[in-house]
This record gives structure tokens, sequence and C-alpha cells, in this order.
């Protein structure tokens, strides 16, 4: 039996009116439980498919996308790409079609069938878990339960055929209560049932606890521990503007290939393949993913390419690009960075006077080249005294060039932990660190009006 | 599609749901990027398929599909029912809708010029002269220009009998720039970062004159390179029409949502300091502050007819002479404080529920002349244009802004410019500061296509009106540079 969507793309290939042309497949079953004020208030689930056409001919190109996959939709797809390949504008330094690889990548790392089959019951199940845990603790609980699928297909005229199946399960919470108390946790995987709500909620409802009758601290520079969630949110904005060589061909990345650009105990790579992230074996231009190192020990040592940056800078594409047409450049979504030696309940030993951020809120980054960004603790900030977490603190802001932060590293936890993106994608498996300093420049009002 | 959506609430209802809505939406989008002097990506996109809601028992349960035929959508209908039986497992408190009356109505855009129908040589003929205006200096490594057009067709039935059909169209442009040396990367835009959008069309392109201000960004991207750093310390403040729309965006638009002040976004992007006893009481701003949300605005990239509840679009008052007087509601939230929904609950697609979203919150022109008038009766102070970077707290009281460029003000005149700028503040201190907000001739109504709320997440299309206006005392030039 043909398989329908290796049936569709061939379908989309054999009517492309132009010399050369890419169909690619993306399919997304989703379904998500989200609660707030310790109740069920949101409850969805979305079944939807897309098929991207690309025409080439020559250096003239056009794409157009449909989720009508039947025979008028195909047509129809088509005959767009067509119309605007036809009156596009001949292109000075056309990007070619990617080349079939050697091999077929592995179609279904990272898909579990518990997550593809989850039903609204066991999401419900889990967030009455993680409730449970905040109502015994005093505290008002809110978050979400996502179950998810995601199908990606890639089949082109010089004879490329890749496809990847993989799921994710991500539970996350939010647990609040009255003077100041918040708590947050997260827990992320391709089969949900690694995950622990009950876990989960232990984790938000103690963070919470311990946050009561928060304190002030005058802005200034701090040694500080990041704890998993705050690395993520990091490595996650360097890869929008640092990791990527379009970034780096236009000046406007910190990363300076074969300079020194963090810390000598700073490894930072991008792996889809690797299980213990979340695997994605191909990248929307159906190129197998490989490995980058990023940095290491400290020095810039690459960055990811898409087929037009890489054929622009002489290599092969790394499998990173994102959907045609792509004027962003590539991206890096399956993050890693190494651990060290440390374990993290000793992070904080020794510190006389520091900070303790739990995640960072609303990232924004204010100069590119020099990976300056800015934030807001929140969920879970405490003060550190003589090696000790002892008082919770109000919200901090932080204006700082990262891989300045990141050059001054004092320790790494020996733990790493697989982070979900809020929105982005972009997933990470990171230590939590200690800095030697990290520059907080303003506090939340400590009283609502201000 | 009137007989298939129907079908869909009377599966709903005959499985046991006490209200049910459909939706049918078709979208459809084309954009056109060029880049360094060629066409870099040209698109066309087709969405469309149905979206059930359905309430059980007093809980909520959505499902959508893309695939259209009669099985399909009936299977969607009955899946909404079982995913709000599912929620019964946590459910609060039952919901209950307002008593908005069912609507039967049709709206649709108005416009001149179809973007859809202007030919694709024509609307390439502008990006190319644009990009040869921006194009001529080594400093110069990234030109980009875009035209954007957007489609919507979308029909919503609800059990209680509305029936509303609407067509909306939208359509957006801009350039951006680049310059690099061997240690600084400066960017400038127009009109703004991301451009302009609007509901309208094609003639809301040709009126931005993108080719004649692509030299002048290109000549300020260069001239950044090599200017001064912003100084740091707190100095009197006046912010151009564009960048205070996002000002308002983050630290109005986004806490006046019922939905957020309610605690139902804290997971994701947090709650709001403008709690219910703040309604009707508390001082947002200073007396010049006023701030509307006007659904209804011709052109406003948050303009329709009915939102996607069937509630007709409204021109409500948020801040009324500095107090805070009004939120952006729903069916379900506007009950809890005794009022009928203003209409704002929106749906980014058929795939997703409607969620509390901006319309167009809107600071009303003040009397302050032009910009140049403002600039005048300001003795010594900074402006700041083009937003760069944004950041706000869980609670939207601490926010930081960076711009593309700024000057400084001496003796009432612009003078050096200024890279990198930052100001950063506390919210009601910060609109308490406002002493003057120029008027009607500076006023401009802008698009913002990308705000993004909700898990999952929703990207909107939202608007906002703004005039430049001058703040007293902000701290600026943030960080250690």
């Amino acid at each position: 039996m043909v398989d329908p969507v290796e049936a569709l793309l061939e379908q989309a290939l054999a009517r492309a009116p132009t010399p050369e042309a890419e169909a690619v497949y993306q399919a997304h079953d989703s379904a998500l439980t989200r609660f707030a004020a310790s109740a069920v208030h949101q409850n969805v689930s979305e079944h939807d498919a897309t098929l991207r056409v690309r025409l080439v001919d020559g250096a003239r190109t056009g794409v157009a996308s449909t989720n009508r996959l039947d025979d008028e939709g195909l047509r129809d797809v088509v005959a767009r790409a067509d119309a605007i390949c036809r009156r596009a504008a001949v292109h000075p330094d056309p990007s070619p079609l990617p080349e079939p690889a050697s091999a077929r990548v592995p179609a279904e790392l990272g898909l579990a069938i518990a997550t593809r089959d989850a039903s609204p019951v066991l999401r419900a199940a889990g967030a009455r878990a993680v409730i449970d845990a905040g109502r015994a603790a005093g505290l008002e609980v809110s978050g979400a339960f996502l179950t998810e699928t995601n199908a990606i297909a890639v089949a082109n005229s010089r004879g490329l055929r890749q496809s990847h199946r993989g799921t994710q399960a991500k539970l996350l919470t939010v647990m609040m209560g009255d003077d100041g108390r918040s708590g947050y946790a997260q827990a992320t995987a391709s089969d949900v049932g690694d995950i622990d709500a009950a876990a989960v909620g232990e984790e938000a409802a103690t963070r919470a606890t311990a946050m009561a009758h928060p304190i002030d601290l005058e802005p200034g520079d701090y040694p500080v521990i990041l704890d998993h969630y705050a690395v993520q949110v990091l490595l996650e904005y360097m890869a929008y503007d640092g990791f990527s060589a379009q970034a780096l061909e236009e000046g406007r990345s910190f990363m300076q290939l074969g300079e020194r650009v963090m810390g000598d105990a700073i490894s930072i790579w991008d792996d889809g393949l690797d299980p213990s992230g979340l695997p994605s074996a191909i990248d929307y231009e159906g190129v197998p993913k490989r490995r980058v190192d990023l940095v290491t020990r400290g020095m810039a040592t690459g960055v990811v390419h898409d087929s037009a940056t890489a054929r622009r800078a002489g290599v092969s594409s790394t499998g990173h690009g994102l959907p045609a047409p792509n004027p962003w450049g590539p991206l890096g979504w399956n993050l890693f960075m190494a651990g060290g030696s440390t374990p993290r309940a000793q992070l904080a030993s020794g510190i006389r006077r520091g900070v303790w951020v739990t995640r960072f809120h609303y990232l924004s980054t204010v100069h590119e080249r020099r990976a300056i960004m800015t934030g807001m603790t929140r969920d879970g900030t405490f003060l550190i005294e003589d090696g000790q977490l002892t008082r919770p603190l109000r919200n901090l802001r932080f204006t700082q060039a990262i891989p300045e932060a990141f050059s001054a590293v004092a320790a790494i936890s020996r733990e790493t932990r697989l982070v979900a993106a809020e929105y982005s994608g972009i997933n990470a498996r990171v230590p939590a660190l200690r800095l030697d300093r990290f520059a907080f420049t303003g506090a939340t009002a400590s009283e609502g009006a201000g | 599609m009137n007989d298939l959506l129907q079908r869909a609430l009377d599966v709903a209802t005959g499985s046991g749901a006490a209200y049910a809505d459909a939706r049918w939406v078709s979208r459809g989008t084309e954009s056109l990027v060029v880049k360094n002097g060629a066409l870099e990506g040209a698109e066309s996109s087709t969405s469309e398929g149905i979206g059930v809601r359905v309430l059980v028992d007093g809980a909520w349960g959505f499902a959508g599909s893309a695939r259209l035929e009669a099985s399909a959508v009936e299977q969607v209908a009955r899946e909404a029912v079982a995913i709000a039986r599912a929620s019964a497992v946590a459910r609060g408190t039952p919901v209950q809708l307002d008593d908005t009356p069912p609507a039967v109505a049709t709206f649709r855009t108005p416009l001149s010029e179809d973007t859809f129908a202007v030919s694709l040589d024509d609307r390439l003929a502008i990006l190319f002269d644009a990009d040869r205006e921006m194009s001529g200096q080594a400093e110069i490594v990234s030109r980009r220009g875009h035209i954007d057009a957007g489609r919507e067709h979308k029909i919503f039935v609800s059990s209680s009998g509305a029936r509303i059909e609407q067509h909306l169209s939208e359509t957006g442009a801009g350039l951006e720039v680049t310059a690099a040396n061997q240690g600084e990367a400066q960017r400038r835009s127009y009109p703004q970062s991301n451009g302009q959008h609007v509901t309208g069309g094609f003639e809301a392109i040709r009126a931005l004159d993108l080719a004649g201000n692509g030299r002048r960004i290109a000549e300020e991207a260069v001239a950044l390179l090599s200017a001064p750093q912003c100084p740091a310390g707190e100095m009197d403040l006046v912010i151009d029409s564009s960048q205070m729309a996002l000002q308002v965006h983050e630290s109005c638009g986004h806490p006046i949502e019922l939905d957020r002040v309610l605690g139902m976004e804290a997971s994701f992007a947090g709650t709001s300091f403008l709690t219910l006893d703040a309604l009707d009481h508390l001082q947002y701003g200073s007396e010049v502050v006023h701030i509307d949300a006007d659904a209804t605005a011709p052109g406003g990239l948050g303009t329709f007819g009915f939102d996607d509840e069937g509630v007709p679009a409204q021109n409500v008052p948020i801040v009324s002479a500095g107090r805070f007087v009004g939120y952006l509601t729903s069916r379900e939230t506007a009950p809890l404080i005794g009022r009928r929904s203003m209409g704002s609950s929106r749906a980014s697609g058929w795939n997703v529920i409607p969620l509390i979203r901006m319309t167009n919150v809107s600071l009303r022109p003040g009397s302050a002349g032009s910009l140049d008038d403002l600039i005048a009766d300001t003795r010594d102070g900074l402006f700041v244009s083009s937003n760069r970077s944004w950041s706000i707290d869980d609670r939207r009281l601490n926010f930081q802004f960076g711009t593309e460029i700024g000057w400084r003000i001496r003796n009432g005149r612009l003078a050096e410019m200024v890279r990198n700028p930052t100001y950063t503040g506390i919210t009601p201190r910060f609109w308490g500061s406002c002493d003057a907000i120029a008027g009607p001739e500076a006023w401009t109504l802008w698009g913002v296509p990308n705000c993004g709320k909700g898990e999952p997440m929703q990207t909107h299309r939202v608007g906002h009106g703004a005039a430049p206006a001058r703040f007293r005392g902000v701290q600026v030039g943030v960080g250690q540079w």
C-alpha cells in the first residue's frame, strides 16, 4: 500500500510545470488542556496538515501552500506557485534545491505512541495532580498540559525523499499565593509517560511556598545561579541572532569563528538526532540534521546552515533550514549545553551574597552584535547569603551581554535537564550555571500601582 | 458551508452541549520580500477549516479540523463535547455567557484597491525602487523590503441563532536596513520596525512612499555606527508615534485584557496590575492621558464588524483623563464585572479558540501641536524613534524599551544623534509623568501584526493609534555599554 503522504508529494512533483520542484508536507495534531484558578478553563484539540510547493525555473522561484489536500487543492497550490514563479524577478544568485542524502534518517526518532494517543482524560488527570499539589500548599494553580504529534515529509525533483514524525508532551505550572508567593515548574519529553505530574506540582509548590514575603534587592552586579529554566531561554535567544550563519554573514552575530567568545567551561551544540532532546531528524528542506558544535570550551566553532547560507559559505547544509521562502536564515532548535561537575545543590556554596534565578520572563535582545539582552526574573528568585538561599526576592530586571556573563563561569551543575521553550520550539538540554557577575539593572514595583 | 456549520451545531447540542458555536474560516495571504536587490521570497498561502466550541455542564470544549466533509465536521463536534466533558475532572465555576443578542449580519472591510489584484510586477517595482535607494554605501550589509496582503472570509453561527459573515482585508509593507563595521551593527526601519499594516487596500501601500524614505534610513543606519552611545540618567523623554504605539500595547493593551486579570494567562505571559479593584478608581496616568479601544476605527488592523463570539465592534473608553475605566472583555468574562462584552474576543484562525485580544487600543491625540512643536517646547531631553527591543514584567509594571535611533534635545532643537537608546519605568509612574501629547496632525493608527498570546500561542493583528508624547524624568541609557 502506498503511503498517502508519499503519494501526495509525488503527485505534487508530477504536476510541477517547472524544471525543478519541492513539496513539503507538515502535519500537526495537537491537544492542550489549560488550567487557571485551580480549574480547567480551556481544553482544545487541533488537526491540520499543510502542503507547501516550491517551484524553481532557473533563477525564478515561486512558493505556495495550502491545507486543502484533495485534488482541487493540489491543482490550486501548484497553479499559485507557478503564477508567482512565472512573474518572479530573476534571482542573481539562486540557491539550488538540496541533493538527496546517502541514507534516509530515522523517520520515527522521538515518536512515542503514548503521546500520540493521549486522551483529554489523561491530560485532565495530569492537570488534576498538579492542582492537588498546589491546593495542598494553599496556592492558586495555573498551567497547561500539551500533547502533540508533528510530521514532516519532503520530496524534491532531485530525488530527495525524507520524512520524520515525532511527539512532544509538556506540562508546566505557575502557582501563586498571598504574600508574593509564586513558583514555576515544567517537564517535557517525547513520551508523555515520562512526565510525572505530581512531581511537577510538588516542585512548583515547594518553590512558591519558599517565595513568601519577598524583599527588595538593590539593583547591581551580583554573583548569580541560573537554574535550568533560565539557561534555556538565554540559549534560545542566542539561537536567533548568534548561532545562525546568516546573522554571522550580516555582522549581527556575537560569534567570531575561531575566537574565544565564552569561558573555557562552556560548550554548546545543536543535535537534532540526540534522543535525550526532542529529536527532529530533518529540516524543512529535507536535509538530515547534523550535530553542529557551536561553542567548544569557550571558542566559537560553528554556526548552523541551510542550503542558501551553506552555498554562499562553500560548505554543506547542516540541516537547519526553515520553510521556503526564508529570508530569515537558518535556525538551530535542538540545543545542548555540556554539564559540569558540581551537584546543582552545591552551586551556591561559597557565594557570600548573590541571586538565585529560577526563570526569566519576556526576554528581548537589546543589541544583537553583543548579545545584550534584557528581561525579568519570575516565579522563584532568591537571595543567596553565605552559600544559602536565605530570602525570596521581588523580581529583578537584568540588562546583560550574555557571552560576557558566560565568560565568568564559576561552576556548572552536573545535572542537565530538557527544557521546552514557551512557544518557539527551540528546546534545550542544559545544566544550571553559577556566574561570577550578572547585571541587574532594575526591580519591579513592590506594590501593584507602584 | 452554512449547512455544514448548522450540522456541527446540531451534533454538538444533540450530544449534550448547552451552547455551541461554529466558525468556518478561509484565510489567504501573499507576501513578497526583496532582499539585497533580489526577490528573496514570494509566497501565496491558504488555510481553511472549521472550529467548534461547546459548553457542556458549564465547561468549555473546542476542536478544529481542516477536513470539511460532513462526517469530519460531525466528528469535530463530538470531539469538542468529549473534551468539554473531560474538563469536569477539574472544573471551576460554571461558565455563564452574557446576554449579547444573537446577530444576523455581514461585514466587509472598505478598500479602494485590492492588494491581491495589484500585479506582481507593480508590487515588486515598489520594492526594487526602495531597495535601490537603500543601496550604495559600503557599510550596508542587509537591505530588506516587504509587501504583505491578507484576506479572511469567515462565517460564525451559534446555537443561540447568530449568523455572521465577514470579509476582512489587510495589507502592509516596510523597509529595514542594517549597517555593520568591525565592531558594531545598527538597524533602521521605515515606517516602523515590522512596517505598517492596516485593514484596507493597496492605497495604503502607495501612500507610504517607501522609495522616498529608503536613502534616509540607510544614511541613518550608517551614521549610527559612529554615533555616541545614548547617555545614562534621568531625562525628559519625547517618544515618536510608532514607539508610543508599542508603549501602549505593552503597558496598557495587555494589562486591560480581563482574562489576564482573572488569571487565565498566569502560566504563560502572566497577570495584570490592573486588578478588579482598580476599575474606575486607579489613576493610571496624568490627566492628559485618554485611551480607548476602538474596533470600528477606519483602517485599523484591529478593525472588524463582529468579534469571534458574534459581538458587534465597539469603541469603549479605557483611560479617561488618566483614570482607568474599562477592560477588554468577552462574553464569559464581562458578566463578572457586571457588564456586557465590548467585543474583543478574537481567534487567530479556525483552529484555535477566541481569546480576549486587543482591537485598536489607542492613545488619543493631545493639544501639543506637531512633533516639532513638542521638541521646541522641551529644553533638554532625548527624542527616541522606532522600536528595537521590548520587555515587561509578568504584571505589566516594570518595562524596558530600546529604539533604533535617538537624538539629544537641547534648547528646543534636535542635537546630536545617539545610538542604542533605551528607557525603563514602572507603568503608572511613567504614564503619570506624561505632560504633553502632540495633536491630531501627528497622530497615526499603527498596526502590530505579531501580537502573541495564549497557549497554544495565537499570533494576532491589532492596532494602536498614537501621537508623539513627552514624559518627564525618565531613566534612559540602561545597562553597561
